[in-house]
Formats: C-alpha cells, structure tokens, sequence
C-alpha cells in the first residue's frame, strides 16, 4: 500500500492517528512542511517523548522503508556510509592472479564496483525506491561527534554522497529525514538551519490520556485519569529527570500487569521503578510526598467529575 | 599621490601606525606596512574615508579587530589636517577618552601608542577576611561591573598563558582512526590500495590507531564578592581556554548562574569581557553554590556533560546558605563528570584550613583540590590535568583529614 504525501495538517494528523500516534497541531503542522517542502525534520526533546516513534509511524503510514542509524561517539563514514568488501577483493586480486590475463586498469575499475559496495543506511537511503523514497531516522544526532555532523551537512543539503573510488551517488528524489535529539549537547547551527526544526514537549494532560487510551486501551478510565495526574504533578517537581510518555505507557502497562483499577499509595511504591530513574528522585517521591501527590490527584478528578 | 605632501613622512607615519596597532594585539607585521603605502597611494588622500577603509583592508584580517582599528585610527590620525598635509611628524597627543563608551580598548591602546611599560601587578598579599559580610541585598546588586583597566603586561601574560594552556587535559581515546606505520590494527581499505599500487602483491600492511583528543572542558566560575579580586583575571584564563580548543563551556555564579559561553567565543578579550558583564547581573554580590551548582545539574549538566567532561569548578567555597543542599548537588556533579576539579584562590594562603561548612561540604566530592590566585598557580593546573593519573589526586586526602578533624 503506498500513500501519497499528505495534503494539509489535517492530512498530517490524520495519517499520525491512523499510525496511533496522537500528535498536537504543531507538531503536525512541522511535520507536514517538512514532507511537503522536502526539507529534513529536525526533533529535539526530552528522552521519552516520542521523537523516534514518528519516523516509525511515517514508514509505517506511508508504507516506505524505515532506515534507522543510531548515532554515537566516533560513528564514522564506513559505519554511517558504505565499506568496501575488502575480504571479497583480496579474493579477487588473487582470482585474477591465478587466471593471469587482466590488466591492472580494469582489475582496479572492477574491485571498486558496485558489487563490493557495503551499503549502510545513508548511502541506502539515497537510492531510488519503487514504494517512494525511504523515511531516514538518525536518532540520537548529539550522541555524535562535529565531524560527522558536518558529513551530514553536504548529505542533507543535496542528498548526495561522494565515494572517491566509485563517484558520486545522487538520490533521485530526497528521502524523508527525521534527526532526533535529546540535546545532550547542542547542535551545531548549520546544521540545523538546513531543517525545520521543532521542539517536542511533554503533552498536556488532555492529551497524555488521548495517548493512554490508544497505547494502553486496557487500562481503566479511572485509572488512567490517575496515572495521568500522578505523572504531570511530577513533571511539576524539581525533578533530576522528569517521566517521559513513554514512562507513563510503562507505568500503565505495568499497574494493569498488576490488575490495579486505581492508584494505591502501596502500589505507587512498589512501582516507582517504572517512573523514576534516579535513586535521588525516589527516595524524594517515595512513601508520604507520592501519598500527598495521590490525595491532591484523586481530589481534583472528583472535582472535575463532580462539576 | 598629491604632490604636496612628503612621501617619506607618510611612510613613516604609517608604520608608526602598524607599530601602534601592533602593541595594542594586532598581527600586523612589516610587510604590512609596504602594502598600505600601497594602497594608500592608490586610493590617494583626498578622502578620509578612502583612506580609511583602504587602511582598514589592510590591517584588519578579523571582523572582531575592527573594533580595535577603529579606535586606533581615530586617535592616531585625530589631526584634521595630517591628510591635507602630512606636515607633523608628532606622534598625537594620547587621551585616553577617544571613545567614551568602551574605555578599555582605549586603555589598551594608549599604552600601546605611548609605547610605555605597564606598570607590574603586584601580587595580593592581604588576606582574606573569612568573616565577611555575607549580605545579599534584596535586590542583587545588578550593577554594569567595570573591569579593570587591563595593561599590556597582562595582556602577554595571559597569550603567554594561553600558549601554555596549549594540552591541559589528559587525551581520550575516541573511536575514530588515523594513519599509524606502528599502530595496533590493519587498515585494510589502505593495504588494498597499496596491493594495487604494487600490481596485487601483498608487500606489507597499512596500520592504524584510534584518534585521541581532549575530552570537554566545563568552567563554573564563583563571582562572588569574596571572589571580585579573582574573577577578573579568572575571566581572562576563561577567555584563553575557550578560544584555544573546542568543547570548551564557561558558567559563572554568585546568587543565580549564567552561562557565558558564547560571550567567551569572540576573539578580541575586551569584546568578550564587555559581552559578559552586560550579560551577567549579580557580579560581587552574595554566593549560593548550592543553588548555582542545583541549577547547573537540571538545566545544563546533561547537554554539555554528555561527552566525558572535566569540571573546574572556581570558588572559594565561602557560601552564604552555609553549605545549605551543597553537598547532594556536589555528589551529583561529582558522578555526571569524568573528573571533578576545584581551584581555590584561598588555597594560596599559608595556614588556609578547610573549616567553612561550604568547603567542608564540597571537599568529599571532588577529585582535585588546587590553587587558583595567580597565573603561575593557573599554569601548574595544566600539568595536573595532562597527568594521566588515578581519577582523585592523592593529595586529597591531606584535605579531607583536615576538615574532619
């Protein structure tokens, strides 16, 4: 099934919600120009938050392939690129050796075709594509290092890779590129002014249960309601860090395994694992302020209900 | 060229010029000179502004030097006449307010064009009060500090200092490769295009050896009242590390944090320094290291911690909330760091003994403990940190004994 690049944000939110993902309008609204104006997305958020899950649901809607490299410290040409198959050309040379008649012009243009190209993902999301040109996922972009980004720079601006051996591979139609990041350094601006970039904050509550009611339906209304008021109190606090969505869907996921219909001071406990990642934070929300929390939670539902 | 004036004393004046802008930091050397007579017979002396732009392209090769020129130029050429005539030989008379609103510069400059020596720093010698008045007023003092008037001594100084800052950070290995004949592994996209070069015979293989470099460098510095004599000269070695290596991240505090990274960036130490101080509201005020150190771990600590860094942290330890929450935060700057060091002017101090409950609350958590009051002490601090040596300095633990007993 192939799907036409949307027409409007309303489009845009559409196909999200086909794909269950529940975005708000500015997300969409980045999302869209970047695939109409073919420019690359540039996301940056908390961990959590559903950077990643975009380009997920974009290959999955739009029925591409997804090309996903995570980024870390060193990541380099030939693992980010392409690599020769050097095993396979050894054997060559020694293959042309042993048959005797090959000039040395024509063995060279030969060692370095096509067929002992190893592709990764950047090269392979340049190439054409009968289902339309790939979603490109590069997660994690501040994990790497400057001169990789600054390789990305010639990449992004006219999507093409030169190999010194082979030439230059163009893409015929640029491929949809997603670059995540959680900004655990900043991003050089050239970089980012090739893109449109759009900063992912937590969802309002409103929408956060929009989210439960699609990732965890089994979850109790009532209980997602609480987890829901549990998580963005927290996120009010002067946290080391704050639970992302994911945190949440994991939390949820985790109290219905438990056969929880609502929150219980013991549960939230036994459970804060989940939520919290740092022992400081814990051992801050643990016990009475998580009890306060859930009065304080449990009292504004009822008052909600109530009116 | 106009016929009426003397040639040789516009060459003269001019390189009276490169000279002056030379003293005061310009990279102007004597070939310089020939290419603005140059230029400047080319363009003629008709116009001031020709020939003012025609100097300008050839002194200044920076955009942030343009400032500096500027300034040189309107006090070295101030004599309406000197292009319709080029009659006075005299040097002009230096007054230091040729720009009021940027002092400094003018400071720098006249020094330069007087061509005196500047008068040597004396080091400190009168100690610190421990007991001073901890009094943040309600309203911080939000005043638009003025640095001192910064010398042409200091200013070599400090380039010598840079020079010498040239590796302070013991390399890290990264995962990237460079060429090496003796290194540990095979290249083989290398060797493959050596056994072509031989016509496919394997004659030997291309090495290779992973890349090292310096890991990123976060400065906290205190700019507190305590800290005032300090912070000055503190701000220069800042300046120097930033623009002497990438990854570098500079923070001061004294109630609230700023991050003054990108102040630092512009070349010219006086633009930076201006940026800075307009950019900075609590200067000489009260100090909460807890609060500064708190606000680092939330906002800042995962965006330029991310990548292995050293922390200098710069304060006297001498905190108004008397070590009030300092501790947790320390410990967790502590584990989000490669390697935690604290520079302490007091330290220079005989008899300095580590009984402030600031200091005796920062002290568990940090894996150096050194002087920080002159430039010599600044310089010895890049031999602590190229040694490549355990994480904590061995000398700590002299410290963490006097302060429990």
């Amino acid at each position: 099934m192939i799907t036409a690049i949307p027409a409007s944000v309303d489009d845009t939110l559409a196909l999200l919600t086909r794909g269950h993902y529940v975005a708000d309008r500015s997300l969409a609204t980045a999302l869209f120009l970047a695939l109409k104006l073919k420019r690359p997305l540039f996301l940056e958020g908390e961990a959590g938050v559903g950077k990643t899950e975009i380009a997920k649901v974009l290959s999955a809607t739009l029925g591409r392939k997804l090309l996903r490299l995570q980024c870390y410290e060193g990541l380099d040409a030939s693992s980010a690129v392409y690599e020769w198959n050097y095993a396979r050309q050894m054997m060559e040379i020694r293959l042309a050796e042993a048959s005797g008649a090959q000039d040395r012009d024509s063995l060279t243009a030969d060692l370095f075709s096509e067929r002992f190209l190893v592709k990764r993902p950047l090269l392979q999301a340049l190439e054409p594509d009968l289902a339309g040109p790939p979603v490109l996922l590069i997660d994690e972009l501040d994990r790497t290092d400057e001169p990789f980004e600054a390789y990305l720079l010639e990449i992004l601006s006219d999507y093409q890779v030169s190999i010194p051996e082979f030439g230059t591979v163009h893409a015929p139609e640029p491929p949809i590129v997603i670059l995540t990041s959680n900004r655990t350094r900043e991003i050089h601006d050239a970089l980012k002014r090739r893109c449109f970039y759009h900063w992912v904050d937590y969802p309002s509550a409103v929408r956060e249960r929009e989210i439960l009611s699609v990732k965890a339906p089994q979850a109790d209304a009532r209980l997602a309601a609480q987890v829901v008021g549990f998580v963005q109190t927290l996120r009010g606090l002067d946290l080391y860090k704050a639970p992302g969505v994911a945190e949440t869907l994991d939390w949820a996921q985790a109290l219905v395994e438990l056969n929880q219909l609502e929150l219980e001071p013991s549960v939230i406990n036994d459970t804060l694992g989940t939520l919290l990642k740092y022992q400081d934070d814990i051992a801050r929300i643990q016990g009475s302020e998580a009890a306060r929390i859930l009065t304080q939670v449990k009292t504004e539902l009822a008052a909600t209900t109530a009116r | 060229m106009t016929d009426d004036v003397p040639a040789g004393r516009l060459t003269l004046n001019l390189m009276h010029f490169a000279r002056a802008l030379r003293a005061a930091g310009l990279p102007v050397g004597p070939g310089k000179v020939l290419q603005a007579v140059e230029a400047v017979e080319a363009v003629g002396l008709s116009n001031r502004t020709d020939f003012y732009w025609a100097l300008h392209a050839i002194f200044v090769n920076r955009h942030d030097q343009s400032e500096l020129f500027d300034q040189a130029f309107h006090v070295f050429w101030r004599n309406p006449d000197i292009l319709k005539k080029m009659m006075s030989l005299m040097l002009p008379k230096v007054r230091t307010e040729a720009s009021p609103d940027r002092p400094e510069m003018a400071q720098r400059l006249a020094e330069a064009l007087h061509g005196s020596g500047a008068e040597k720093e004396e080091p400190e010698k009168t100690e610190i009060e421990l007991d001073a008045s901890f009094t943040v007023s309600a309203a911080e003092r939000l005043q638009d500090k003025d640095f001192e008037k910064m010398t042409g001594e200091e200013m070599t100084q400090a380039k010598r200092l840079l020079t010498r800052l040239a590796l302070p950070l013991a390399e890290v290995t990264t995962r990237r490769y460079r060429a090496d004949p003796m290194g540990p592994r095979v290249d083989p996209r290398a060797t493959l295009r050596r056994m072509l070069r031989n016509g496919g015979d394997l004659s030997d293989l291309a090495r290779k050896r992973r890349r090292t470099r310096p890991p990123p460098l976060v400065v906290l510095c205190d700019i507190s009242g305590s800290m005032t004599r300090y912070s000055r000269m503190l701000l220069h070695f800042m300046h120097a590390v930033t623009n002497d290596r990438d990854r570098v991240h500079s923070f001061v505090f004294g109630t609230r944090l700023t991050n003054i990274t990108r102040h630092l960036r512009h070349k010219d130490v006086d633009v930076a320094l201006d940026a800075v101080s307009a950019a900075v509201a609590d200067w000489s005020g009260g100090t909460r290291i807890g609060t500064a150190l708190h606000a680092f771990n939330r906002t800042w600590a995962r965006r330029v911690l991310g990548q292995g860094a050293v922390v200098l942290l710069i304060t006297d330890g001498l905190d108004r909330d008397a070590g009030e929450g300092l501790a947790a935060e320390a410990e967790r700057l502590h584990k989000s760091c490669r390697r935690l060091v604290w520079l302490n002017p007091l330290l220079r101090w005989e008899g300095f003994a580590p009984k402030s409950s600031g200091i005796r609350a920062l002290l568990p958590h940090v894996d150096d403990f050194l002087a920080a009051h002159s430039l010599n002490s600044l310089a010895d601090l890049a031999g602590v940190l190229s040694a490549d040596g355990p994480r904590r300095s061995p000398g700590l633990r002299r410290w963490l004994k006097e302060a429990a007993g």
